[in-house]
Parts: structure tokens; sequence; C-alpha cells
């Protein structure tokens, strides 16, 4: 009896200690910290920073650890190595961040086999969720942008023929494939394909522009990484004359990034991009987040649709920590946790599909405007709700394997 | 006009602008490893020093463009004095390994200062009316601030040529980097000449900076991503020599602009091709001594 007793004392203090003992998660963010493209990690950090900052308290008494690391440049061979070291040496639980393709791509065999969850807050190569079950992505898929594009530029904007140019990495060759195969679907004629150099440093856009002015496309699909590329990209296109020549700029919205935009001046009035975020969407979560955005970084500094995607990916990661009490060890557990998941955020609301594990979104086509405040801005020319992936839907190529 | 001189006559425009960017941007290096045999690679950061100058220049105190260059060159040539005078001058006699860990340490302080003060996001600057926009030539229209390159490039190599040839302390110059030893012995202040030349070539590399911000935009990692490009030229060129450097200029420029806009799958690959092919003839560069 005695025993029992004892028995039953120290199951009781067990289950109290397992109640009370609030746990400490490990979150390992990858973002370039250095290099050309250092601000787009930074867009995104911030959006961690602050999202961890005002909701701290919702998954109390457990705690988030964060360990930050560079991502290096984008190839993927630096950002496999620091990964590999925060799950080795830093035992993170849950890795998140990735600005580049390369990164996602180089690392998906490195968290299979680890079984940890990598949940991706912005690289954009479709197939990239195929890669490995422990990949969830919160940003978008190149053809989340392109694909749709295809159709409203031929059928809204009046491109008959187009001209693509993209920088010459995985997400470029998505994105003008995306957009060429819902192009060629609603009846335009791709006139020329041009891959404009690397990611790693900016070139000179102008003689890869000058040709497509030249050969006089109604409109000129871009896609460029969103940092120091897009001001090179809107400088040159309005440097030449472009629009006055009649070559429309159309693209994903990395074209258009809400924290360069003020920058880029009247050349990039009349650009038409489809995307999934801007400042200027009318919601109140998009307010809300703009507001303390604004308080913690000061009214010049803007968040854009990877600081969106950034706030939405550690409201993932906060309401799974949150439904598995702390208990993220089992890394499939936590993937099978973000399946369904589904919020308001910036962007509207957003949910994670059980079956592919990458984003639903709205997509919208958005038009640069100078806004009556003198600043530049977008207008919602129309939106389409809960678009899926559509690579995987229509399983072209590595998105059906 | 024919289609095919129309493209010609873009490759030229376009490539030439390029050229006097890459010909304004290196000169200084090329002429610090010729005269000092010391390897700069901070030359970088001094470009992208005098480009945040031009924008805090003209973005916060709201002076005009081009004299915004003007004053960023003389400063940061006035500036890198010091670093010549108390930290390079210490390892003109070191081996090349510790000369490239001092220069490439000082580039990354520089691109850490940078991100400190301006952020990682990449800046651009307002250009006067004139320089946006196109002028008509009469048969065709071109970007205006590339005419603008053209011109400011065309203008420095005609002065630089001039002190370079024509003046005591060109002549004075021409032979320290021929032989140091004898220039010495006959009575030139070497030391002197390296200060002055490393000051002009600083100011160049601002100014080169400074005009690159409408080409690429400006952000910290300007100081390293193009160093290999000016690495390029110089090597290209041939150590020390202005002609050299010139010509390397005009052939990278014109070859990578035509490279791009003909054959653009291969495009960033010309520039890479052109400079083996020279080296495997000229080891040298164009005009460097065997």
């Amino acid at each position: 009896m005695r025993l029992i007793g004892w028995l039953g004392l120290a199951a009781l203090a067990f289950t109290v200690g397992g109640t009370a003992q609030a746990e400490t998660v490990k979150v390992g963010v990858v973002l370039p910290f250095s290099g050309a493209n250092a601000d787009l990690g930074h867009q995104i950090d911030k959006a961690f920073d602050l999202y961890v900052k005002l909701h701290a308290n919702d998954i109390a008494p457990n705690k988030v650890e964060i360990i930050k690391r560079d991502e290096g440049p984008p190839t993927g061979a630096v950002a496999k190595t620091v990964a590999t070291e925060l799950i080795t040496n830093d035992k993170v639980q849950i890795l998140t961040g990735f600005v580049f393709s390369p990164s996602a791509i180089a690392l998906a065999p490195v968290v299979t086999q680890a079984k940890v969850p990598m949940v991706i807050a912005n690289a954009g190569t479709a197939w990239i969720t195929n890669l490995s079950p422990y990949i969830a992505r919160l940003s978008f898929s190149m053809w989340h942008h392109g694909y749709p594009m295809g159709a409203y530029a031929h059928d809204k904007i009046g491109c008959k023929t187009a001209a693509l140019a993209y920088t010459d990495f995985p997400p470029g060759k998505d994105s003008t494939e995306a957009f060429k195969t819902g192009f060629e679907k609603a009846g335009g004629k791709i006139t020329d394909s041009i891959p404009m150099g690397s990611p790693v440093q900016v070139p000179d856009f102008t003689p890869f522009f000058t040709k497509v002015k030249d050969a006089k496309p109604d409109c000129m699909y871009v896609f460029i990484p969103s940092g120091a590329h897009a001001a090179g990209v809107m400088k040159a296109y309005g440097e030449l004359g472009m629009r006055k020549a009649g070559v429309k700029l159309i693209g994903p919205m990395d074209l258009i990034p809400d924290n360069k935009l003020q920058d880029m001046g009247d050349a990039a009035i009349g650009t038409i991009v489809m995307g999934n975020y801007a400042v200027d969407l009318d919601n109140a979560e998009n307010k809300a987040f703009n507001a303390a955005w604004h308080k913690e970084y000061g009214k010049d500094s803007y968040p854009d649709f990877m600081s969106a995607a950034g706030w939405d990916t550690m409201h993932a990661i906060f309401d799974t920590i949150k439904k598995l009490n702390g208990k993220v060890d089992d890394g499939s557990k936590v993937v099978d946790a973000m399946k369904g998941w589904s919020a308001n955020g910036p962007r509207g609301k957003v949910s994670i599909d059980a079956a592919t594990r990458d984003i639903v979104q709205d997509e919208r086509a958005m038009e640069v405007i100078r806004k009556p405040d003198g600043k530049l801005g977008i207008k919602v020319l129309g939106t389409t709700t809960a678009v899926k992936d559509e690579c995987k839907e229509l399983k072209v190529g590595r998105c059906g394997s | 006009m024919p289609h095919f001189a129309n493209i010609a006559v873009s490759i030229l425009f376009d490539g030439l602008a390029y050229a006097m960017f890459l010909f304004i941007t290196s000169v200084g290096l090329s002429v610090t490893m010729g005269l000092m045999g010391f390897v700069n690679l901070a030359h970088g950061a001094f470009a992208m020093a005098g480009g945040y100058i031009v924008v805090s220049l003209t973005r916060s105190l709201g002076i005009d463009f081009v004299p915004a260059l003007a004053i960023a060159s003389v400063t940061i040539g006035v500036v890198s004095i010091p670093f010549e005078r108390f930290l390079y001058r210490r390892l003109y006699r070191s081996t090349d390994l510790e000369q490239v860990l001092l220069t490439i340490g000082l580039a990354f302080m520089a691109i850490a200062t940078a991100t400190y003060f301006y952020g990682p996001i990449p800046k651009s600057v307002p250009l006067p009316e004139w320089l946006q926009g196109d002028i008509n030539l009469g048969f065709r229209y071109f970007p205006s601030y590339r005419a603008f390159l053209i011109v400011l490039g065309g203008a420095l190599i005609a002065i630089l040529w001039y002190a370079f040839e024509r003046t005591n302390i060109g002549a004075k110059i021409r032979a320290a980097v021929d032989n140091r030893r004898m220039a010495e012995s006959v009575g030139i202040n070497v030391d002197l000449l390296f200060t002055l030349t490393f000051a002009v070539g600083s100011a160049l590399a601002a100014l080169g900076g400074g005009l690159a911000i409408q080409l690429f935009g400006l952000s910290p990692s300007f100081a390293v991503i193009y160093l290999v490009l000016f690495l390029i030229v110089v090597a290209v060129g041939g150590l020390g020599s202005l002609k050299g450097t010139l010509l390397a200029a005009l052939v990278l420029g014109v070859f990578d602009t035509g490279g791009k806009y003909l054959l653009a799958d291969a495009g960033g690959f010309f520039i890479y091709a052109v400079t083996v092919a020279v080296l495997l003839i000229k080891p040298a560069g164009f005009y460097g001594r065997e």
C-alpha cells in the first residue's frame, strides 16, 4: 500500500512536472545576411523578429530559441553547410528561412535524412516541395504568379507577343516556363527567351533589353531576384524608353518589392505584376502588420512580399508549436501538424495544402500607380482566390514526380 | 536603317558606355599595381565609398548629381592618402599574400561599415533632367546617361593621356614604373609619386562608383562583387599601362555587350573567354611587360 502510495505520488509529480515543464523549441533561421542579396534576408528576418516579439505569449509556457545563420550567395553551398551545422551541432528542431531555391534544393536530402522539418519562407522553384516530405512552404511557387499571368497578359493586358527575360537559375527558368505555359495556352506567342546572367551580381541589363526593344514584342515578362536586380531592371527599362516604344513590362511581383518601389521613380508606373502581396493591400491584418512594422523599424522602412511570407511562416511555426505543446522532436509530426493549417495574414487568407505541403493563397494582378499623396503604390486590378501551385496540379516536368 | 546596322550601333554604343565605366574604375587599380606592385583589393571599396558619398550628397543635401560626383571623387582621393601613408606603405615590400589579406580585410570592413550606416537595400540617385530619357542623334535615339558616360570617359582619357605622356610628373611616373631604383637614383621622389598616383586612382574609383549607381544600383557588396571585373580589365590590359587599360576596357566592354545581345545563352561567358584568349597569347596583357 505504501509502495503504491509512493508510486502514485511519483506519477502525480511526473504528470505535474510534464505539464508545467516548458519546452524551448530551437528554430534555425537561414537567411542571406551578406552579399548582393543581404537585404532580402533582412526583409524576412525583420518579420520573424517582429512576430516572435509580438506573439511570444501565444506559445507560453513554451519558448522559442532562434539561431540565425548566413545563407550566403545564391548557390546553395554555404546554406547547406550552415544548415547541416544547425542540425548536428545546435540540434535545431525546425529549420526556416531560405531565400534562394538552390539552398532549399541542396538541403532537401539533408532534412530528409535528419528528419528535421524545413519551413520555407521564400525559395519559390515549384518542385522544391516534392524533394522531401519534411518540406513545407509558406511563400509561393513561381507558378502561383507566372502561370495565371500568362492568361491575364494575353486576355486583359493585350499582349499578343511577349519576350521572356530572366536571371539564369532555377526559379528564373521556372517562372518563365510557368508564364509561357499559361500564355501559349491563351493563344499568345513568345518571341524570345533571354537568360540574363547569374543571381550573384547585377548585370548591366541594357544589352538584353535593347535586344527586346529592337524586336518590339507587345510585352516583356521579366523574372529577377527581387533585391538589387529589381532596381537595375527598372533603371534600364526607363533609360531605354521601352514603354514609349510600346513594350510593356510585366512579371511576378519580384519586379516591384515594396521596400524599393519608392526609389524606382516614374519608370515603374504602369508595370503590371501578378503576386500575393503589396503594402497597399486593403485588409485588417495587413494594416496591423504595417503599423507594427513602422512602429518597430521606422516610417521609411517598408515590409514587402518576403516579409509578409516571413510573418505567415513564423505564424505557422508558432501555431504548430502550440498545437503540439512544444513537443516538436518528431519532425514528421511537425509536418503533419502543419498540413491543412490556415490563417488570415497580411496576404489575406492563406493555408497549407495537405497533399503538397505548399501554400494556397490569393493571387492579384497589380499595377504600379502614382498615389494621390505623391508616393508610388499599387492598384489591384483583379483577384483570384485560393490559388494552388499549378505546376503540381498540372504535373509539369519535375512537379509531376 | 537596316536591321544589322541598327544592332551593330546598339552594341557599339552600349559597349562603349560600359567600357568607359570599366576604364574609369579600373585605371587606378592598374597604375597602383604597375607602379607599386601592390595588390589593392580594397579598390572596389573606394569605389563603393564614392558611390555612397554621391548618394548622401544628392539625397540628403540636395546637391546636383554632377557636382556631387566631383565632390565624392575629391573627398575619396584625399581620404585615401592616410590609407596609403599609414597602412599600405608598410606592406610594399611584403608578399602578395599579406597585401591581399590586408586589402580584402579592408574591403570587408568597408562593407560592414556601409551596411551599418546605409543598410543593405540598394540605393539609387536622383538624376538631373538632362541625364534622364534619351537624346536624338539624328538617325536614332540613345539613352542620355550612357551618352554622358561616353563623353565624360573620353574627356578623362584625354586628360590622363596628357598628364601621363606630356607632363613632367607623368614622365616621372613612367620612369618609376619602368625602373624604380634608377628613378630614385636620379632624384625622383618616388614615395611622393606613389601617394599622388594612389590618391588619383582612388579618386577615379570613387567617380566610377558614383557613375555605377545608375547602371547597377549601389549596395555595400559593390566593394567586392565587381572587383573581378576590374581585376580582369587590369590583367588583360597589362599592369601599369594606361593604353592597355583603355584597350582592355574597350575590348571587354564591347565583347561583353555584344555577347549578351547576340548570344544571350552564352553571354555572361564571353568576357571570360576573351580574357583567357588574350592571356594565352599575351600572358602579361596587351601592354604589360613580359
